[in-house]
């Protein structure tokens, strides 16, 4: 993330490689209930990013030493299959899935209303079946979706967006080559009715300015995939004519 | 920052509000503001607004502003009639299945048998279904049945169907109205147990019409189209 100068990755007509303007998303589709196992599921896919989330729970918390006398304890697990990148991922926890289920598993402790269950826990899988930059928000974004979908209580449903820096410039939603070869990297969980931040990461340097006019990308992409989250429990869950 | 998406969820207030019409409301929701009303179950009041914690229909009653939710884990109460499944005996006790995140405790004291300390697997092993009532639940989730009461048995035929706990109102109707038109239209003995499992037993066809009309609203059940296909059925049997 230190940045590559040798790396183009804005045209000269100032818009990305991929044809987008700085402050543009990558293509969003969410569709909810789509593993009729799970007692809640989603799937997302952003770019080529495709996450599928499925929640259970809330259930009895095993082993017990990890039950919590007041509270429901979250159990994430995030784990990106082996034929999610071009290169093939040894199957099974690493470092990196480890820190991203527990970063995970904080921001939606935040906003699940745990302490209406305690001693249980909750459930999150989330699967990551192809990777193109930014697994980590679409994971996210799936297990609210999933969340809410099993009808766990929670005050806002999180959404997961990232900006960043590339050529001294802040685009929102990096795609791969940017992620590679950008200068920062700003993943944040937003709650979207409150302007809430459940949780930030940062890789890279941004100043002030920057990180100012990141968060405003931020905030604008999360509004516009917090009305397609609702929109797919619409879907679902909306009565027919009769 | 935060200030484009709040208004976004400014703009779904109003939706919350309009029309009689029931509402679909999803967890952050703004479902109007909070003055001179109370949060039911599923809503919280915050900044002098409701705001919706789950997925369900928008409901209004008696100044409570509720969200009936679409799907919803068991939690039992006191007094709840369930119907359990034995997964796991000791010898005073058993622990049940009851459909919901914490196993339940039968001791054998609150057993409708004289059971001897030891002897608690004659009575009821491993998977076998009984009727009982929830004689206790603490804040923590420890669940104590009972067995001791009108009706409160282990369950030796027919089938248990399992449907989603916000469904179980809509299978009874008003009055227990809809689950008696069931009993009538397809003769069997049905039992709708708070936990979301359903007892049926009556001869093989019936029972297999009933458990195809509990499933289709297990299945289709937010589509409230569960009176038409007990209509249907009617009107069907009405005509052989």
């Amino acid at each position: 993330m230190g940045g590559y100068g040798d790396v183009k990755l804005l045209r000269d007509d100032g818009k990305r490689l991929d044809g987008r303007t700085v402050d543009e998303m990558r293509p969003v589709s969410i569709e909810a209930g789509v593993l009729p196992a799970a007692d809640g599921s989603a799937m997302v896919t952003h770019g080529l990013n495709v996450a599928v989330a499925a929640v259970y729970g809330p259930m009895e918390a095993h082993p017990r030493k990890i039950q919590r006398q007041d509270r429901a304890v979250i159990d994430v697990r995030y784990n990106m299959a082996p034929f999610s990148t071009g290169d093939r991922i040894r199957p099974g926890f690493n470092r990196r899935s480890r820190e991203i289920s527990k970063v995970t598993a904080e921001a939606l402790e935040s906003v699940v209303l745990v302490e209406r269950y305690p001693r249980s826990k909750i459930r999150v899988e989330i699967e990551i079946l192809a990777a193109e930059a930014g697994t980590r928000c679409v994971g996210i974004t799936a297990a609210a979706v999933a969340l809410a979908d099993a009808g766990i209580p929670m005050r806002d449903m999180i959404v997961g967006v990232a900006s960043g820096k590339i050529e001294d410039t802040v685009v929102l939603d990096l795609d791969k080559a940017e992620d590679n070869y950008g200068q920062a990297d700003l993943p944040v969980g937003i709650l979207p009715n409150t302007g809430e931040i459940a949780f930030l990461q940062m890789d890279g340097d941004l100043s002030i300015e920057e990180f100012n006019l990141a968060m405003e990308y931020n905030f604008k992409a999360a509004s516009e995939i917090h009305e397609l989250m609702v929109d797919a429990l619409k879907r679902r869950y909306e009565r027919g004519d009769n | 920052m935060g200030c484009p998406v709040a208004g976004t969820g400014e703009k779904r207030m109003s939706e919350g509000q309009s029309g009689a019409e029931q509402r679909l409301v999803t967890p952050g929701m703004v479902i109007g503001p909070s003055t001179g009303k109370h949060a039911g179950s599923g809503a919280i009041a915050q900044n002098e607004e409701f705001i919706a914690t789950r997925l369900g229909w928008l409901n209004e009653q008696n100044d409570v502003v509720s969200v009936r939710p679409i799907n919803s884990a068991y939690m039992p109460r006191s007094g709840d009639l369930i119907v359990g499944v034995v997964a796991e005996v000791r010898n005073n006790l058993w622990f049940f299945d009851v459909n919901g995140p914490f196993q339940a405790l039968l001791p054998m004291s609150l057993a409708p048998w004289k059971v001897e300390f030891g002897s608690t697997r004659q009575h009821l092993g491993i998977g076998d279904a009984a009727l009982a009532r929830v004689q206790e639940v603490d804040e923590a989730h420890n669940m104590v049945l009972t067995m001791k009461g009108i009706g409160l048995r282990r369950l030796n035929e027919g089938c248990v169907v399992s449907i989603p706990v916000n469904l179980i109102d809509t299978l009874r109707g008003d009055n227990n109205s809809m689950v008696s038109r069931i009993r009538d239209l397809t003769d069997c003995r049905i039992i709708v147990a708070d936990n979301g499992r359903v007892w049926v037993h009556g001869d093989a066809d019936n029972m297999f019409t009933a458990r195809e009309l509990i499933q289709k609203l297990a299945d289709e059940g937010h589509m409230n189209n569960f009176e038409d296909a007990v209509h249907a059925l009617e009107q069907q049997r009405g005509e052989n």
